[in-house]
Order: structure tokens, then C-alpha cells, then sequence
């Protein structure tokens, strides 16, 4: 009885989760091919570098270092100073700048007769013609040892700041595509979320500069204005809502007139022009972060997480998924219909909305045209995800990985150098290509037959 | 047997089928002749529809033959059985509802001349069709226009005009009224002369009795036996039905009558429900009969809030009800079994589990999240005491037989306690066994004090377990039986036709 079961478990995981090793399997594609030599920086290069030297030169040795003159090598030096301080060798100098600046402290130094048995560089300045030959042209120094933190090789695509980078880039997207998957269950559609990402950025933006004062806006107000932009996203999405529901008006029209509808309000608002002025501050969602981990992506995920609870966990999910299934059993079984529609299209308008206002913060500004072609591109996300456009079933999480997908494979050809034309055909046929999967998977991977499966339904 | 002087027109032999965890068929013969009607009998769950479905070309048997007219064939799809001349007509029909009668008939086989269609020809041919069957129907009526018994006479026609010489019908019966059903008979008579072979499943033994040269019975994925109709007793087909020996076909019961439960008074709806009141006592079971469009069904939704009414009350011990949507009802105490299980009964995509939880989410949640632990376990008692055959909570409703399917929306129901319950065409579609219990069930409902609507087109079926029949003609109440047991069918159908 056991090995059924197992059996059973696995093809659950496969055709719920398929699109999950799909990502697995993308990801280690662009692992292979951006497997690079890689070079250590910052803190994790003085890290280093301060090991190889306590364990290869005697305590009392004299060390100059040498970097260049930006944020970066500056981490570099002033750590890694402090720790070969603290394991007892004498740093006699820490050059940042230019070749020449080096030159001269080496100049310096050999005319003052100090001694220098380690040059402590990366890899950066170790490359400079300075530090070639130095026994030649300082005899000096001809037994000076010059170090540099020690290459390995790994794959760009893998490198955290990538994979970061990725998470935020996706947010956007994966945020409205948490709406949107709730409204497809429901055997609906939500075409108006591109624009309400514009309308909310606008909104915000333009609550900050006209009525926060600007640059000089506090924390509270802009709070208050992101908010305000939501609202007014999620009122539009209650009105689609209620001409679904009330009137009978199909999802694809209703809204796709209030796309039109939203857009033209946001161009309107705007004057047609970007708005600027806001405070530096504002980019906190967008662009801060706890330990490397931007905002906009722990929003994300938090977001998702509550989303699965609801729609695995709650009698609102259960509501949610039988009216995708069956609308005539569920409201006869007395789930009140309505509602959860127009709350569904609300809070998919509310999603957008605060999909808007992250992509503000991210740009520092609000524009009419943000947003084009997104609602096509979170549409993509959820399909990808496993959801049926008919209804009824799809997992908010599997939403989340089919919002990866895409991502992983944007990134992916940005790092491998295609050009973005290319990216976009690539993209369609890749998401074509999914949904292909998706549907064989459903028939029993019973390829040759699947007409005669379609004539059987 | 391949030495007969005349070969069957169909031999299937030895037929398998399994599904995942399932053993559909087990090694089923089956032989049909030329101008014969082969009843197939058997529960839900025997396997008559898997058996039909290889025979269609829609699914492909794991091991068997399949020989028409001594020519031994394997069907890779439902075009090739379709050319070997086999017609399936299901009970739900394959109709498109916005085109003609004609254009249906000649779905995808126009008659064209230089790709334009010759809409002459098709006419005639489709009266032609038509004549055939003894039946008048205009060819350029839409589809969704046409009664239940026209349409099927338009699959009739339509699998006559693909030169069919076997005709599958499943339970073509079931949706239709009397004189539908006698016309029906006609037209089987009628493909018989023509030397068609007809297979004609249907859980009605009486129909069989009338109509069937053969019979056929399955359990359990298994050929039990093939007899001469003329050769076995109802009870004998009942018993090697299920196995076992049936008391009686209704069961018993001693009613005691109570006061006034459920009221309903100048009850209207535009054109379909027209003044109707009534009343439904504590412990009674009341019938509601009458031909389909009767305004039967409409009656039951009004009750349930599924329909808005124009004017009329519906009281429920003595309280007014004011029902905006089925919602309003469920909540005082009014549960609708519906006629379709699949269209408005179940969500098919979701597992057994779910579909009990719908109704009863409210009972099983506390702040909004589903106590799944206290649904599953009040589940698994209704999977014990009605005795639901799946193999786990998680099955989806698609994947259950009629039977099954009828007992998960029992069980939804029965959780909610309600005190008014309709059963809108309780068995149809459910085999001899199941139907039993079904009996037994709303006996036992009805035992608890509570009012109960039973809408039924098999008279005997109303006749055997009301206790007071209504009987509905033109969206009115054309009459009451109130002395059941000395009334006869004919009074019945006499009131019903008008």
C-alpha cells in the first residue's frame, strides 16, 4: 500500500508544483552558462586577504596597503587594516587613489628607509604597472611580497546581489499578480491592472508634491498619500466589480474599459508629465532594505504568504474557488456570490495599486506611462503559475514561481547578452511553452492524443 | 461462435479496461444483432459507461476485441468509430443550442457545392429524417427552442443521417415526460424494422420490459448475464443487479403527521409559476408531479431564493420569509437538492470534502479559517451512514459515479439539519440500490418531523413514496391526490396533461 502512495504524493507534487522544477531547472541553465571567475571585493576581500597574511608572514611584518578611491576599496582597506592591526603587524601606510599615489608612498617609504615586506592589494590595484617589477626599479623592495585576495569561480547568475536584483525587479509584478490570480479563479479576468499602477504612482506622487510638501515630506504624509493612491485603485477595482457582478458585464470588457478609464485619469492628473518632486526617503520601499534584502521584496513575500493562507485556509478561499469551479452550485450551496466577487476585484485593484506605488519608490517618480503592457506580462506570471483561465483551479504560490520564471529568464539573457528584441520573442514562445507543459501534464503527458482527449471533455 | 450462419453485427470480447486505482472492466463480452434492442442494466459504478466509451471510440480498451459485422476493428478515436457506424446519444445531448435542428444534424458533414452549403438538400434530407422516425419537427428551429424529446429525436436523426447501424442510447429516457417516452418507444421500434442494432442502458425496468429483445447486466466491471427479456422477472434483474435480493422497490413506512410546517401562498413568477399554494405538513412527504416545463422546478427554486418571485409568501412555522438568494434560505432552514447534480449540484473540480464543506462552512470555521480537522471527521460520518463509496475525501466530484454523486450533495445537505428539504428528480440517473436508499433516506428525514417537497417524474416513484401529490400543468396546480394508495397512475397523468 505504501508505494501507491508515494507514488500518488510525487505526481501530486509534479502537477502541482511542476512549474517549480521548470524554475530549478532555468535556474541551473543560467548557472552553467554565467559560470565565471569571480573576484572578492569589500569587506569579504579584506576578510580574506587578512587570513592569507596572518598565516604567510611573521607578526612584526610591515604592511603598506594600497586601493583605489571609491566606496568600495575604501571598506577594503579601513577593515582590513583594522584586522591585520589586531592580529599585531604594523600597517605603515594605506594609499587610496590613483597608480601615482601609490608611487609616491612607495618613493616615500623606500627614501625614508622603512621596510615593507607585504603589499597588500586587490585585484584591482595588484594589476596596476606600478606594482610590476618592483625589485627593478626599487631595489629596496626586491623582496617585498605583493598579495591579493585569491579568485574562485561561480556563477554571475548566482551571485546574491543578482539574485536580489532579480526579487526586486519581479516584485512589481509578482504583488499585482497575487490580485490577479484570485480574480482568474474566479473564471474572470483583470485587464485594468497596467494602468492603476500608473493612476497609484501619479496619485501618490502627486498627493507628495502638492499636498506633503514635497521634498520636505514627512514619513506619516507619504505614508498617507501611497495609501491615498491605493484607495483610489481599489475604488476603481470595486466599480469593475460591481459592473461584473450587478450588471452582468463580462470581466475581459469591464475591465478593459476601466484600463482606458484609468489610464486617460492618470495622463490627466499628471499633465502628461513625470513628477519628481519627492523626498530622497521615498525610495524606502523601493530601493532600502534590511541586510541586502530590499523592502519591496519582504512586502512581497509577507504579501504571499498571507495570500496562500487565505486561499488554502480560509472559508474566503473555499468561496473563492468553488465560484471559479461551479458560480450556479456555489451560490445555490449559499456562498454570496457577489461579495466575493467585488472583493475580489477590489482588492486585485488595491494589489495594483500598491504594485504602483513600490514602482514609484523605485524610480523616485510618478508617470502616466508606468505600467504599459504589465497587465499582459502578470497575466503571463499566473498562467505560467499553473492557474486555469477557466477557473476554478491554481495556487497562489505556484503564481509566485511563474513570476520567477519570467524574471529568471529576463535576467538570465540580460547576463548571457541578448539583445532585448530577441528577449521579447524568446519570452512569448518560453511562456507558450509552459503553458504547453502545463496542459500535456493535466492529460497524462499523453502527447499524441490530445485531440481525442479534448473531444472527449 | 464464428461459424454462425450470420455473423453479429457487434461482438466485443473479452473487454478490459482500468483506470488509476480503478478496475473498470473486467473481460466484458457483449453481442448485438441486426434490428435488435439489447437493454444494458447495471448500478452506477458497473462499468456500463466505460464499456460504452470504448465502443465510442473514446476510450481505448487495455485488452479485448471489438468486431462489427465479422470486420475486427480498434478504435484510436471517436471519428473512427463514428465511420464503422456507431452513434452514441448521451443524456446530456451534443447539441449546439443556437444552431438549427439542420445545422446540427450536418455538423461538420455539410452538404456543400463549391463550398457553399446546399441548404435545400439539408432540409429535406433532415424531413426526410424525420418522417422516418415519425416525428414532425420544423429543421430551422434552434436547438434551444426545441423540448427535451425533440432534441433527442434530432440525435436520433442526426445518427441516422451517419448511416449508423449501431445506436447507443444512454438513459434516454430520463429527462422525458410520458407521451415522450411512448413517442420514444416508437422511434426504437422504428430503427429495429430498419435492422439497426440499438444498446438501450436505462435503470427504468419497465421500460426495459416493453422494449428490450435482450438483457444485459453488469456489476462491478463484470458480465453477470445475458437473457431474453421474455426469459427473467423483475426481481430476478433487480437481484443480479445488486447482488442481493430487494425487499421491495419503496420502502415502507407509517407516517405520523404533524402541523403546518411549510406555507406557500399566490406563489407567481412571469409566465412560469402561476398562483400556486400549497402547504407541507411536519413529517409529510409531498409529491410534486406534472410534465417537464410544468413549472415544477421553478416552483422549488422560488422557495429556495434561487429565483425571485413577483408576488405570494412563503411562511415556515408561521414566520414570514423574505428570501433575496438561496443564502436567506439555507439560513432558515430550506435545502434544494437540484435536479442537475453536475450543473448546479457540485463543483466537479473540487474534491468530495470540499463540496460538503460548501453550505456547512460556517459550522466548521472559527474566524474565518476552515477547521479542517471538525469538516473531514463530520465528513467521514456521512461517508459511513450513507455509505459513499470513494477511496479518500480528496476525490474529485467529477471522478464519482451518479450515485455517489447524488449521496455527497445528501450528505452536504443533511449536515445543515435543514427542516424544509426539496428533492428535485432525486434518483434520476442513480442505479436500483442506490435509489433505495435514498427512499430509505428521506423516510427517515421525513420521520424527524421534517416538510418535505419530492419533485418526481416517475409516477410510480411519486406514487410509492408521497403521501399527498401535487400535480403541476402550465406553471399551475392542476390537481391534488390526497388518497395516494387508491388513486392510479392514469388519474395522475390525466390531471398532468391538462
Amino acid at each position: 500500500m505504501a508505494e501507491p502512495r508515494i507514488r500518488s504524493i510525487l505526481s501530486r507534487l509534479v502537477s502541482d508544483y511542476g512549474m517549480f522544477f521548470v524554475l530549478l531547472l532555468l535556474c541551473c541553465y543560467y548557472s552553467w552558462v554565467t559560470y565565471d571567475e569571480q573576484h572578492p571585493t569589500g569587506a569579504a576581500a579584506a576578510e580574506q586577504l587578512a587570513k592569507q597574511i596572518t598565516r604567510q608572514f611573521a607578526k612584526n611584518s610591515n604592511v603598506l596597503i594600497v586601493a583605489r578611491d571609491s566606496n568600495e576599496d575604501g571598506t577594503f582597506a579601513d577593515l582590513l587594516r583594522a584586522q591585520l592591526r589586531g592580529e599585531g603587524f604594523s600597517v605603515i601606510e594605506t594609499v587610496k587613489g590613483q597608480p601615482s599615489d601609490a608611487r609616491n608612498a612607495i618613493q616615500r617609504l623606500t627614501d625614508a628607509g622603512v621596510r615593507v615586506d607585504v603589499i597588500a592589494c586587490n585585484q584591482a590595484t595588484a594589476g596596476w604597472a606600478v606594482m610590476e617589477n618592483l625589485g627593478s626599479k626599487f631595489p629596496s623592495l626586491a623582496s617585498v611580497k605583493i598579495v591579493q585576495p585569491q579568485s574562485y569561480r561561480w556563477p554571475n547568475f548566482l551571485k546574491t546581489d543578482n539574485l536580489l536584483n532579480v526579487a526586486n525587479q519581479i516584485a512589481v509584478i509578482a504583488i499585482i499578480a497575487i490580485g490577479m490570480t484570485t480574480v482568474i479563479i474566479t473564471a474572470g479576468i483583470d485587464l485594468s491592472v497596467g494602468s492603476l499602477i500608473a493612476l497609484s504612482a501619479v496619485v501618490s506622487t502627486l498627493l507628495i508634491r502638492d499636498l506633503a510638501g514635497a521634498e520636505q515630506a514627512s514619513a506619516l504624509a507619504m505614508t498617507a498619500c501611497g495609501l491615498a493612491g491605493i484607495a483610489v485603485c481599489a475604488a476603481i477595482g470595486c466599480f469593475s466589480g460591481l459592473m461584473v457582478t450587478t450588471f452582468a458585464i463580462p470581466a475581459f470588457i469591464a475591465t478593459l474599459g476601466m484600463m482606458l478609464v484609468a489610464s486617460g485619469f492618470a495622463y490627466i492628473f499628471a499633465k502628461g508629465q513625470s513628477i519628481y518632486q519627492v523626498p530622497d526617503a521615498f525610495v524606502w520601499l523601493g530601493r532600502g532594505g534590511k541586510m541586502g534584502v530590499p523592502n519591496a521584496v519582504i512586502l512581497m513575500i509577507v504579501l504571499y504568504l498571507i495570500a496562500h493562507v487565505l486561499m488554502t485556509h480560509t472559508t474566503l478561499g473555499r468561496y473563492i474557488y468553488a465560484i471559479g469551479g461551479n458560480t450556479e452550485a456555489a451560490r445555490l450551496s449559499g456562498v454570496p456570490v457577489k461579495r466575493i466577487l467585488v472583493f475580489v476585484y477590489t482588492m486585485s485593484g488595491a494589489l495594483a495599486g500598491l504594485g504602483g506605488v513600490v514602482m514609484a519608490s523605485q524610480l523616485k517618480s510618478g508617470s502616466p506611462t508606468y505600467g504599459g503592457m504589465y497587465e499582459l506580462y502578470v497575466i503571463a506570471a499566473v498562467v505560467v503559475g499553473g492557474t486555469s483561465l477557466a477557473g476554478g483551479e491554481g495556487k497562489v504560490l505556484g503564481t509566485l514561481i511563474g513570476a520567477f520564471i519570467i524574471a529568471v529568464i529576463q535576467n538570465g539573457m540580460n547576463l548571457t547578452g541578448v539583445e532585448s528584441y530577441t528577449q521579447k520573442v524568446v519570452l512569448g514562445l518560453v511562456i507558450l511553452g509552459a503553458v504547453l507543459v502545463d496542459t500535456r501534464k493535466k492529460s497524462g503527458w499523453n502527447w499524441l492524443r490530445f485531440r481525442a482527449a479534448k473531444i472527449n471533455d | 461462435m464464428t461459424t454462425t450462419p450470420q455473423a453479429p453485427l457487434l461482438a466485443m470480447k473479452g473487454v478490459s479496461k482500468s483506470f488509476p486505482g480503478v478496475r473498470a472492466l473486467a473481460g466484458v463480452d457483449l453481442v448485438l444483432h441486426r434490428g435488435e434492442v439489447l437493454a444494458l442494466l447495471g448500478e452506477n459504478g458497473a462499468g456500463k459507461s466505460t464499456l460504452i466509451k470504448i465502443l465510442a471510440g473514446a476510450y481505448r480498451p487495455d485488452a479485448g476485441s471489438i468486431v462489427i459485422n465479422g470486420h475486427a476493428l480498434s478504435f484510436a478515436n471517436p471519428i473512427h468509430a463514428q465511420r464503422a457506424g456507431i452513434s452514441v446519444i448521451y443524456q446530456e445531448f451534443n447539441l449546439i443550442p443556437s444552431l438549427s435542428a439542420r445545422e446540427n444534424i450536418f455538423l461538420g458533414r455539410e452538404r456543400t457545392c463549391q463550398g457553399f452549403i446546399q441548404r435545400r438538400a439539408e432540409q429535406s434530407r433532415a424531413l426526410e429524417l424525420f418522417a422516418h422516425v415519425g416525428v414532425q419537427i420544423d429543421p430551422e428551429t434552434p436547438c434551444r427552442e426545441l423540448a427535451i424529446g425533440q432534441q433527442q429525436v434530432v440525435e436520433i436523426a442526426k445518427a441516422l443521417s451517419q448511416d449508423a447501424r449501431i445506436i447507443v442510447m444512454d438513459e434516454p429516457s430520463a429527462a422525458l415526460t410520458s407521451p415522450e417516452v411512448e413517442r420514444l418507444f416508437g422511434i426504437v421500434h422504428e430503427l429495429k424494422v430498419r435492422g439497426i442494432g440499438v444498446i438501450y442502458i436505462s435503470h427504468r425496468l419497465d421500460e426495459i420490459f416493453r422494449i428490450a429483445d435482450r438483457v444485459m447486466v453488469m456489476r462491478d466491471g463484470q458480465h453477470v448475464a445475458t437473457r431474453p427479456t421474455g426469459q427473467v422477472t423483475r426481481e430476478a434483474l433487480i437481484e443480479m443487479m445488486v447482488g442481493r435480493k430487494l425487499e421491495s422497490e419503496f420502502p415502507k413506512r407509517s407516517a405520523t403527521v404533524g402541523k403546518e410546517r411549510l406555507v406557500v401562498k399566490h406563489l407567481c413568477r412571469r409566465g412560469k409559476v402561476r398562483d400556486v399554494s400549497f402547504s407541507i405538513r411536519a413529517g409529510e412527504v409531498l409529491g410534486l408531479t406534472g410534465l417537464v416545463g410544468a413549472g415544477r422546478t421553478e416552483t422549488a427554486r422560488l422557495i429556495f431564493g434561487a429565483d425571485r418571485s413577483d408576488s405570494g409568501t412563503i411562511t415556515l412555522d408561521g414566520r414570514m420569509l423574505r428570501l433575496q438568494n438561496p443564502r436567506d434560505a439555507i439560513r432558515a432552514g430550506i435545502a434544494l437538492l437540484t435536479e442537475d447534480r453536475k450543473s448546479q449540484g457540485l463543483v466537479l473540480g473540487q474534491s468530495v470534502r470540499e463540496n460538503f464543506g460548501l453550505p456547512n462552512l460556517s459550522q466548521m470555521s472559527s474566524w474565518g479559517f476552515v477547521q479542517q480537522r471538525r469538516e473531514s471527521s463530520a465528513f467521514a460520518r456521512f461517508v459511513e451512514s450513507l455509505r459513499i463509496r470513494i477511496p479518500h475525501h480528496e476525490q474529485l466530484a467529477r471522478n464519482l459515479s451518479g450515485g455517489n454523486q447524488q449521496k455527497v450533495v445528501l450528505a452536504k445537505w443533511l449536515q445543515r439539519n435543514c427542516e424544509v428539504i426539496i428533492f428535485d428528480e432525486p434518483t434520476r440517473g442513480i442505479d436500483v440500490g442506490a435509489k433505495y436508499e435514498v427512499y430509505l433516506l428521506i423516510n427517515e428525514l421525513a420521520a424527524q418531523g421534517k416538510a418535505i417537497l419530492m419533485i418526481s417524474s416517475e409516477l410510480p416513484e411519486v406514487m410509492g413514496m408521497s403521501d399527498r401529490i401535487l400535480v403541476m400543468h402550465q406553471g399551475r396546480i392542476s390537481g391534488e391526490v390526497a388518497d395516494v394508495p387508491n388513486s392510479t397512475q392514469e388519474d395522475i397523468m390525466r390531471t398532468a396533461v391538462g
